[in-house]
């Protein structure tokens, strides 16, 4: 790896490593903590390896530098803790004689203990996902409001805001008992649908972040498949999940940025690899009388995958999101299973299902409602493209309806 | 809001279909849910199964199955969300139960529990 590069790189894959490992043993109250030794660690790197060049062992590097850095922190609070603050809970003596354990077995298992915390349900939903992408995942600050289109300021008041809350919910430090794990596991498995969401379907121009955070998302959820006490049926459907939907990745938009909608993409592009590592995830899920969203939603995707256009393929997609409708209810998921009811019954049938949606607020809506009068009613189908167009924010959206007008002219 | 039951009556729970005929029903059913559902007007519903039914009377004596010496049976429900009954009964229209001559779809308001009902 190029010298430039293996900084950014090792910060992407280490941090949230150091930091997990370090909130494990010294508890999650000390997260600032944890995370200033770590940006210290790597501010360190910076300045030695580039005059010295990079040790044989860069990681091994890191770990032992963090390792020192920690003992002196937590020898400095240990020391105010006894003299200053007898009466605090956390006691951090003992830790000179301690290592700190940094096998892949802990490290994996201090990741794991960390993604439960965050996702714990006294922590709000939206504090969750800003923690998940700058600690489970080491995502920057810059990279976060990218992400979310806000600003670092208050990307960084979130996150201020989240550890305070983590603070005052005084988590143990460990997985939470077997018989609440299926419980717990819902938030968990929600967040990281999130972050693969704000990668799949995110309004930023960085399409290379945008991958990262469904790249991320996934390798969260294969920690959850690889551990023993969490590897549930749901957590391998939301893997298959993300699996499915990932395949497309390269064939939903050109070269200028633009989407491709699915009826055109390019299907030699779909990746064969990801489809196949679906259905074998999607396989192991179905292990149990469990039926979760994850279950249905990765079924969706798994039909979405088979490149020919049979009735039974929209059959089954129309199945599945009645299905999934009953269990709960989105509008995205309402104006899906109206597209596949149309591509079962036609399309004068689904106009009439689409009418009584009434997603006024929703550019979908239109775009939808434009394709179904498409060769129906033209004139109808113009007009609701261009109640779309007067709704879409992104220059993408934008593109897309525009290039649906066009074929008016 | 409120939440109406639309109950499927069948005039004759001798009838008994064939597979096949029962699986085009179950698909036209699921549309027809579906399409509540894409409303967000869906709340819950059953199908009853015919097996393993006992009627419970007067002096503990038990039979089997309602049929027989009753006229109809219940065959499933739905629970809806709807605006007013006009609403609950423009849903009920959709129902494939009524394709069998006969056939009904009973719609009842589900009371409220704030203690007026």
């Amino acid at each position: 790896m190029d010298r430039q590069e293996l900084i950014p790189h090792l910060f992407r894959t280490e941090y949230r490593k150091i930091v997990a490992v370090l909130c494990k043993k010294f508890g999650f109250d000390q997260m600032d903590l944890a995370e200033d030794i770590v940006s210290e660690t790597f501010l360190a790197a910076t300045q030695t390896w580039p005059l010295e060049g990079p040790p044989v062992n860069p990681t091994a590097w890191l770990y032992s530098v963090a390792k020192n850095k920690a003992r002196n922190a937590f020898r400095r609070l240990s020391f105010f803790d006894k003299k200053v603050i007898p009466d605090l809970k956390h006691t951090l003596t003992g830790f000179a004689e301690q290592d700190i354990d940094w096998s892949s077995q802990n490290i994996d298992d201090s990741q794991l203990q960390m993604m439960f915390a965050i996702c714990h349900p006294a922590i709000p939903p939206e504090a969750q996902i800003g923690l998940a992408l700058r600690i489970l995942c080491g995502f920057g600050i810059e990279e976060i409001a990218d992400a979310f289109l806000t600003n670092k300021e208050t990307i960084n008041k979130r996150l201020l805001r989240a550890k305070e809350k983590l603070r005052q919910a005084n988590l143990p430090t460990e997985l939470p008992p077997a018989p609440e794990i299926e419980k717990r596991l819902g938030p968990v498995l929600k967040t990281i649908y999130l972050v693969f969401s704000e990668g799949y379907y995110s309004e930023s121009q960085d399409e290379v972040l945008r991958k990262d955070l469904c790249l991320e998302a996934m390798r969260l959820c294969n920690m959850l498949v690889e551990n023993t006490q969490t590897n549930k049926p749901q957590a391998y459907a939301l893997l298959a999940l993300m699996c499915f939907h990932a395949s497309r990745f390269d064939a939903r938009m050109d070269k200028n940025g633009d989407w491709v909608l699915y009826a055109n993409q390019d299907r030699s592009l779909w990746n064969e690899d990801l489809i196949l590592k679906g259905g074998y995830y999607l396989r192991c899920a179905s292990g149990g009388d469990l039926l979760t969203e994850y279950h249905l939603e990765a079924s969706i995707a798994y039909w979405h995958t088979q490149k020919t256009d049979t009735r039974e393929k929209w059959e089954n997609i129309l199945q599945l999101y009645n299905r999934l409708l009953q269990l709960v209810y989105s509008p995205i998921a309402a104006l899906n299973r109206t597209y596949a009811l149309s591509r079962v019954k036609g399309k004068e049938e689904a106009v009439k299902e689409a009418e009584k949606l009434m997603l006024v607020g929703n550019h979908f809506y239109f775009i939808l409602l434009g394709e179904l009068y498409t060769g129906i009613d033209d004139a109808k189908a113009k007009e609701n493209f261009l109640r779309a167009l007067a709704l879409a924010r992104t220059r993408a959206d934008k593109s897309v309806i525009e290039r649906k007008l066009a074929q008016f002219v | 809001m409120d939440e109406f039951m639309l109950i499927f009556r069948h005039p004759d729970g001798n009838k008994v279909a064939s597979p096949e005929q029962l699986q085009i029903w179950m698909k036209q059913t699921m549309d027809w849910i579906g399409g509540i559902a894409a409303q967000n007007k869906f709340s819950a519903g059953n199908g009853l199964l015919f097996e393993d039914s006992r009627v419970v009377r007067y002096n503990q004596v038990v039979t089997n199955g309602p049929f027989g010496e009753i006229k109809e049976t219940i065959g499933g429900y739905i629970m809806v969300k709807a605006d007013s009954v006009e609403e609950a009964v423009e849903f009920a229209k959709g129902s494939p139960v009524l394709q069998g001559d006969g056939n009904t779809v009973e719609v009842r308001k589900i009371a409220r529990r704030d203690g007026l009902h």
